[in-house]
């Protein structure tokens, strides 16, 4: 069966997604060293440890995202997660940056490597680079790779591969992309956030709801309709051009990730473990979305169609989108 | 401090290659990086002038590199960048997975579109033998100072984005065959309509990103000008300049001004002010604020 790798912002998350069938959990701490930086969200060492024995006395594993690119200066915030990761007994660390890479493989030799999407390996060359140079045992493949180009890749590699299946959806290459700092002076590479809410204002100006990253106008919807969150690369924007201007969601509509049709397809191109986005989101929610994804790949295992309508709820009133990977981008 | 010349990162003709490398050759450059940045499918249209272009630029004294692309994909994308190694000039690695080609011992560079943002990173690359690191352009002046201090001692040669629409960032999805209802397999390179990139702004009709293929870059013009005298006292041994179509060789020189005879920036920017009319200058990466942030 493919492992399904849930997300927990919090240790009743964490509880949540256990009790509801997640093989794995990952999580991070409570500081800038992983990539859903928010307010309230994360784990104290004393939670992770609670939270790392509440998964293994059920059988489940808990992998600890430690995937921003430390600070010249303050690596050793960095490299202090690492060990206290280790020494936790989390059963994996998930990493973006080379340097922090080459520390953990150097100081931890035991200690399991996954490549986290933030590091944005996206063909076998550069997989089999990490995999050869640091022992790297599983790579989070960048939501940028259509399912033909995801088999293609686990035909030249020897490692794991662990795909996105739900929840939100970036369109840049993961790791790569300084949109938000460019309008806000905070990025995921660096702070661990993307379009932060401390940089959001809405307004209601002549009949329109407004809504803004920093100074730039993201989204403007009639009054009444509702205004999504201001994430950049989803806003609405409007390009010139002699005889094609175009306005509209240039880079991609406000819309979710949701690949569940594709769960057998990906089974059949050699994904080891299928993982869902939303470490922000509510206990509520994870135990819902887990729970149908545990239904899914179960019957994905057994060759059964896939349920229909399974999260019909939890995308309600939100678009939703196979991504990549129906290799509609190409 | 001197100039470096980065890879052209838009879609210009034969022609428009040509004239431009042959410009550089008489400017005072130091060095220029050649090669396709953004899209592999550009570079059957204009990779016979690499050649040449080399060889005048090498005549003229200029250290050349050729750069791979900054996402690799396909199949003959990873053969095109395994070829690159194959050639006697240093390659500068725009995506990390080109390292997997690296011959043993070969000495490389390391492009703005490799995430260099520590010490570990920067000394890590030293060992596998880099030679010269340009900087993420969203890099704060103290991460830089650090780095450039990092770079020293490793002995790498430390750059900064010196000028140019800078990179914010790539896709497997092309926006400007998108912005023409097309996908990427048939987009009938649009992109050549745009050469030096096309406007996005917002719904108020405000300036904000620069869309060029897979690749989005800034709308404004990031300009390390305002900070020349910092970012030499740091150590950066040299700008990155990106090439764009318009009096690109003026530009060169409002920079070489700065660096030779210590042009003050208030001069600097009016000066590009001047030669660039209409183009916003930016430089809140360096401050620390939001990239977007106008220069005074």
């Amino acid at each position: 069966m493919m492992e399904l790798v849930c997300p927990a912002g919090t240790p009743a998350a964490l509880r949540a997604a256990v009790d509801a069938g997640a093989h794995t959990v990952y999580c991070g701490f409570a500081d800038e060293t992983n990539a859903r930086n928010f307010p309230g969200l994360n784990f104290s060492r004393e939670e992770m440890a609670q939270g790392i024995a509440y998964a293994h006395a059920r059988g489940a594993k808990v992998l600890i995202a430690i995937n921003t690119f430390p600070r010249a200066g303050d690596q050793a915030l960095w490299h202090r997660a690492v060990s206290d990761a280790a020494g936790l007994d989390a059963d994996a660390v998930i990493l973006a940056d080379p340097g922090l890479i080459a520390h953990a493989a150097q100081t931890h030799p035991h200690l399991r490597l996954h490549l986290s999407v933030q590091a944005a390996a996206a063909n076998p060359d550069a997989i089999n680079f990490h995999a050869r140079t640091f022992g790297i045992r599983r790579v989070v493949l960048p939501r940028v790779l259509s399912v033909e180009e995801i088999t293609a890749i686990n035909r030249e590699i020897d490692i794991e591969t662990e795909v996105f299946v739900f929840g939100g959806l970036c369109v840049m290459a993961e790791g790569r992309c300084s949109l938000s700092s460019y309008a806000t002076g905070l990025s995921p590479n660096m702070n661990g956030v993307c379009s932060p809410a401390s940089h959001v204002a809405y307004a209601d100006t002549g009949g329109n709801h407004e809504a803004r990253l920093g100074e730039f106008l993201i989204h403007r919807t009639p009054k009444g309709m509702p205004v999504p969150y201001p994430t950049l690369c989803k806003g609405c924007f409007t390009s010139p051009g002699d005889g094609s201007s175009q306005t509209g969601h240039i880079f991609e509509d406000p819309v979710s990730l949701d690949a569940t049709r594709l769960i057998p397809a990906l089974q059949k191109a050699g994904v080891t473990a299928l993982k869902i986005e939303g470490r922000q989101r509510s206990r509520a929610y994870v135990a819902q979305v887990v729970r149908a994804f545990r239904a899914a790949v179960e019957a994905a295992d057994q060759g059964a169609p896939m349920p229909e309508g399974l999260l019909a709820r939890l995308t309600e009133g939100q678009a939703a989108t196979t991504g990549a990977y129906a290799k509609t981008w190409r | 401090m001197d100039l470096t010349i980065g890879p052209i990162a838009f879609f210009w003709s034969a022609e428009q290659v040509r004239a431009f490398y042959q410009m550089l050759a008489s400017t005072p450059v130091q060095r220029v990086v050649i090669g396709e940045w953004v899209c592999s499918k550009r570079l059957p249209f204009w990779q016979h002038e690499i050649p040449a272009a080399v060889e005048a630029l090498q005549a003229a004294g200029k250290e050349v590199a050729l750069s791979t692309l900054t996402l690799i994909t396909l199949k003959r994308e990873r053969r095109q960048t395994a070829g690159l190694f194959a050639s006697d000039l240093p390659v500068e690695i725009a995506d990390l997975g080109a390292l997997q080609h690296l011959p043993k011992g070969a000495p490389f560079w390391v492009g703005p579109t490799v995430n260099v943002y520590n010490e570990g990173t920067l000394e890590w690359l030293a060992a596998k033998g880099a030679r010269r690191i340009c900087l993420p352009p969203e890099l704060p002046l103290a991460s830089v100072v650090q780095l450039a201090r990092a770079g020293r001692q490793a002995g790498v040669a430390v750059e900064v984005w010196g000028h140019g629409r800078a990179p914010l960032a790539i896709s497997g999805r092309c926006y400007h065959a998108r912005l023409h209802d097309r996908a990427k397999d048939n987009c009938q390179f649009v992109c050549a309509e745009d050469p030096d990139g096309r406007l996005v702004e917002t719904l108020e009709g405000q300036p904000f990103l620069t869309v060029n293929g897979v690749q989005t870059l800034s709308h404004a013009h990031m300009t390390a000008a305002p900070h020349a005298a910092a970012l030499r006292e740091a150590g950066i041994s040299a700008l990155r300049l990106s090439p764009q179509q318009d009096n690109f060789d003026d530009i060169i020189n409002i920079y070489a001004q700065i660096l030779e005879s210590g042009l003050p920036a208030p001069d600097a920017l009016s000066d590009l002010r001047r030669i660039l009319p209409g183009t916003v200058f930016a430089q809140g990466f360096l401050d620390a604020q939001p990239g977007a942030t106008p220069c005074p």
